[in-house]
């Protein structure tokens, strides 16, 4: 077994890329550790790209196509840049059950954003996730990382229209919706 | 016949005939043995089995679950049910499940009369799919020189991925998202022809069981699968172990 | 540290802790920091600061209280006052209150005796909502690590087993297969490297059991989960947790810090020859992860997608090693089993389903939240009694259990006990334990289609009923909830959810159907009246009818 990873260097000179390092080196750069690696990688940059995936690739020895394969398999990872903002509506059943629905359909009304998108001045993603496990407070929402409860299809609005609000090239979202 | 050590000669009944086996040995290798056929798909001897198709699924006494023939141990004692009237409606079922779930047009096909599929769906008497198809939207990448990929008439076996990984060495191949979203990718999901990895060594396509992977030029019909070079270089790999 | 050093700690905290009057407990669990309740903690603590009270008054950030829907929440005086929905604002009423006795206002007041809170037997969430989960003083405090320190110096691991095995616990993961029997075979599997596998990976949307445990008593888990190192032989421990859950990660990490500079895990625990070492592991978004193998098959780097088996992980697991896989409360209930023997627990739940089970209560009941019962308990009383009932009045419909691999319990076995083998009987499964009660406002199909949606899109995709069966089946429950399904369609579906459950590989396959079959079960009305009358009587499908109307009008 190859004791030592292979030099490679980092896609680009980014400083962040020394995070990344950093995880692979407290694994040993073990072809197990891929998932925490990308974890990190996520973390770091918001989302997964394809220079860092080649990176982790050749760093821990794993093939490039099983490196896909992980990456893709786990919905948690994204290979898109995210908005500025993330509005993230969870659809578990308790949140079902009370409306979720409803409240994907009012951030929709308010942005044009169906679950999955981003608008085009990348000032908000919606998001679905499949249960945040604050089933108590169904339904639930996660802005910006922060989980909030009882969401109405007022509060929801609201908080959407802050997030549209605070871009100045909003317009160009509300052009692109009467086309 | 001699034995690893651990490894023990057990009999076992397989539709009603006694058969002997060793305990390293699934039922499926011991039915072979004794001439008693059960369908496979994404089993190909030389490969490692997963159970994933479920096509060899059989009736064990004393088991609440049916279970793969392909990975299944042998015991002692086991009685083993291969054909019952259940066991044969899941297997017509789940080759209209895979009918149904891309878009296969045998008429049309490089591998028309020599499919895996086609051929198991004749003998096993599936002449309809009651099952709505599902009619995906997916790709051919004819960027090889040599090998197209006509994701239409993949059937997620995988037997691509594990000959390209077990015996080529150089894991070209693997499988990207998840459920009826999966596809098979070379490499970081670019076209094949740009692989950095692919050696071109064309095994993947022999393996295929169907035309999703095939060979250029070749007219409906004509493409033909070898693959006797795999029980070979398998055991080679054994020995070179 | 060996145990004196233990007693110690747990002495000298109980003293600091006895030297306050009062104790204010705050809730610092997801839910209810989701409510703020850091602010009104924060808050609480500059008013007894500038009320001089600091010496006889204490704040304290603690576990879940389990009245999430009520947060944030705050108790004092030993849970005598409770109060409900608190704000910032609220605190110096509530410091009125529990220092001074005054009445506080009634909209935050919450009625301590509440069947809700009085009907529960705590044994997994003894100590949430009583101790600071980030302190491991408070755990050693409430016995904590006693039942290690037990295991390692006075019984042999078989001991140890055997203690589990009289407890009669079965896995709370869902499937509830008897751990001692678990643990025996690992135990028994040689003497090469082993591991212990810690469940953490919670995917039933509508269950947040595990999530409160790891964020209100991280301790309990670790300690669980070296107990169960110690008896099979395992000197490695994983634990596979979600990483939607950022705060109980969070919480893990802090914890497991501190139990290894304590000397509670890592080399020579208890200055025995006893070593074991636990490391986090994030999963990634994918439910198939909770079925043992597709966990292993990620904590390798790997897709999650499962193998059949056998060969059992308590064979040949992680890296191919026998390997022990438990789910969180399971953990969580082995240290009070050691500390107060097997024999003891085997007294508390039914003859078959012994102790208590965790529930997340969610949907269309009054009280939501985190309730721990004991197993035989009637589904109505837990939705009637503890839950207090379907709020605005409604009509009670159905309780689903078991998630997506659970079913739909109607209102005619409402008095069943809750037990594993009763719950199967109905075509329902005990789960890992959320619970989502639906009114009449719920239609059962869309129940069915939604349950179908998750399974289909949490398919790996290896094998083929799985992956295309749900798919088919999906598609067929959105053609009955459209109102453009026929009689044919509902055939094909009986006949897949046969096919699904028992052709495919994992127990995600094998049990998608159930939601399905359950509604067709009890609610076939339903299905009627959508395929024959194009009519959703709960009017959440949308127009069934109405476009057949319009093209006969045309």
């Amino acid at each position: 077994m190859l004791t030592n990873a292979k030099v490679v260097s980092p896609p680009s000179d980014d400083k962040r890329w020394k995070i990344i390092d950093g995880t692979m080196r407290r694994h040993g750069h073990q072809p197990h550790s891929l998932i925490e690696v990308l974890h990190t990688m996520q973390e770091t940059f918001g989302f997964l790209t394809d220079d860092g995936l080649r990176y982790v690739a050749t760093s821990l020895r794993v093939p490039y196509s099983k490196v896909y394969g992980v990456a893709t398999f786990y919905h948690f990872f994204t290979m898109k840049p995210p908005g500025k903002h993330t509005c993230v509506v969870c659809t578990g059943t308790a949140c079902h059950i009370k409306g979720a629905n409803t409240l994907l359909a009012a951030v929709q009304e308010e942005s044009g954003l169906k679950a999955g998108e981003t608008t085009r001045d990348g000032s908000l993603s919606l998001l679905t996730a499949r249960c945040v496990g604050s089933c108590g407070l169904a339904p639930a929402a996660v802005f910006d990382g922060q989980v909030a409860g009882k969401i109405t299809t007022d509060s929801i609005k609201r908080r959407v229209r802050d997030f549209l609000g605070n871009e100045t090239d909003a317009e160009i979202l509300s052009v692109g919706e009467h086309q | 016949m001699s034995t690893a050590p651990g490894v023990e000669i057990c009999t076992l009944i397989i539709e009603n005939r006694e058969c002997g086996g060793r305990s390293d040995q699934t039922i499926l290798d011991v039915a072979e043995e004794y001439g008693i056929f059960i369908p496979t798909l994404c089993r190909l001897p030389g490969l490692s089995s997963i159970g994933a198709c479920r096509m060899c699924l059989v009736e064990v006494k004393g088991s609440n679950k049916l279970l793969p023939a392909c990975v299944t141990k042998v015991q002692e004692g086991m009685e083993v049910t291969v054909n019952s009237e259940r066991l044969e409606a899941y297997r017509r079922t789940t080759l209209e499940l895979l009918f149904s779930e891309r878009n296969h047009i045998c008429s049309v096909c490089v591998t028309n009369g020599h499919c895996d599929l086609q051929s198991l769906a004749q003998k096993l008497g599936v002449n309809h799919i009651t099952m709505p198809y599902l009619h995906p939207h997916v790709e051919v990448d004819a960027s090889h020189p040599r090998f197209i990929a006509d994701h239409n008439r993949c059937i997620l076996c995988t037997r691509c991925i594990r000959v390209c990984a077990e015996i080529e060495g150089a894991h070209t191949w693997d499988l990207m998202g998840r459920g009826t979203k999966a596809r098979v990718i070379t490499d970081l999901n670019r076209p094949w022809g740009e692989s950095e990895s692919c050696t071109g060594c064309g095994k993947c396509v022999q393996v295929c069981p169907t035309g999703a992977l095939s060979e250029k030029g070749q007219a409906a019909g004509e493409m033909m699968k070898r693959r006797q070079f795999l029980p070979y270089l398998s055991m080679m790999r054994e020995v070179g172990k | 540290m060996n145990q004196d050093d233990l007693a110690n700690i747990a002495v000298q905290t109980k003293q600091e802790e006895s030297r306050y009057d009062h104790v204010i407990k705050v809730c610092v669990a997801a839910g209810c920091l989701s409510a703020n309740s850091d602010q009104v903690k924060t808050q609480l603590e500059s008013e007894v600061k500038q009320r001089g009270l600091e010496s006889c008054c204490k704040v304290k950030g603690v576990g879940c209280m389990g009245l999430c829907a009520a947060g944030p929440l705050v108790a004092g005086e030993g849970n005598e006052k409770m109060f409900q929905n608190v704000t910032p604002a609220d605190a110096s009423a509530i410091l009125d209150s529990i220092v001074d006795n005054k009445p506080a206002p009634e909209n935050v007041v919450i009625d301590s005796h509440l069947d809700f809170f009085t009907g529960q037997k705590k044994i997994v969430l003894e100590n949430s909502g009583e101790i600071d989960p980030e302190r491991v003083e408070d755990y050693i405090a409430a016995d904590g690590y006693e039942a290690l320190f037990h295991c390692i110096t006075k019984l042999k691991p078989l001991g140890v087993v055997e203690q589990v095995t009289k407890s009669g616990l079965r896995g709370r993961g869902g499937a509830g297969f008897p751990t001692g029997l678990k643990w025996t075979t690992v135990y028994k599997a040689g003497t090469g490297q082993k591991y212990v596998i810690c469940n953490a990976d919670e995917g039933d949307p509508g269950a947040f059991m595990d999530r409160s445990v790891l964020e209100s008593d991280p301790h309990r888990v670790l300690e669980g989960m070296a107990i169960a190192g110690y008896a099979v032989g395992a000197n490695k421990g994983f634990i596979y947790c979600r990483a939607e859950y950022p705060l109980a990660v969070k919480r893990l990490r802090t914890a497991i810090r501190q139990a290894e500079s304590h000397g509670l895990l890592g080399n020579n625990i208890g200055e025995t020859h006893f070593d074991f070492k636990i490391e986090i592991r994030l999963g990634a978004g994918a439910f198939v992860c909770g079925e043992e193998t597709a966990l292993i098959a990620s904590i390798e780097g790997g897709r999650g997608t499962p193998r059949p088996r056998p060969p059992f992980p308590a064979q040949s697991g992680l890296w191919d090693c026998p390997t022990l896989i438990n789910n969180v409360e399971t953990f969580a209930n082995i240290p009070p089993i050691i500390r107060r023997g097997g024999e003891w627990y085997s007294t508390i739940g039914t003859e078959k389903s012994k102790g208590t089970k965790v529930f997340a209560l969610a949907g269309r009941v009054v009280n939501t939240g985190l309730i721990e019962v004991p197993m035989g308990i009637t589904l109505r009383e837990i939705i009637f009694k503890l839950g207090g009932g379907i709020p605005e009045g409604r009509r009670f419909k159905a309780v689903q259990s078991g998630g997506p691999s659970g079913g739909c319990v109607p209102e005619q076995y409402l008095d069943i006990p809750v037990d594993y083998d009763s719950l199967a009987s109905v075509g329902s499964i005990m789960g890992s334990g959320g619970m989502i009660v639906m009114d009449e406002t719920s239609c059962m199909v869309d129940v069915a289609k939604f349950f179908m949606d998750f399974c289909m899109s949490e398919s790996c995709g290896k094998c083929v009923p799985c992956r295309v069966g749900t798919t088919q089946m999906h598609n067929i429950l959105e053609r009955i909830s459209e109102g453009r399904a026929t009689q044919n369609d509902l055939e094909q579906l009986k006949e897949l959810t046969g096919m699904v459950k028992a052709a495919s590989l994992c127990g995600l396959g094998q049990t998608a159907p159930n939601p399905t079959l359950t509604t067709l079960r009890y609610f076939m009305d339903e299905y009627k009246a959508h395929i024959e009358e194009g009519r959703c009587p709960a009017g959440i499908c949308h127009p069934v009818k109405d476009k057949e109307e319009a093209e006969v009008g045309a």
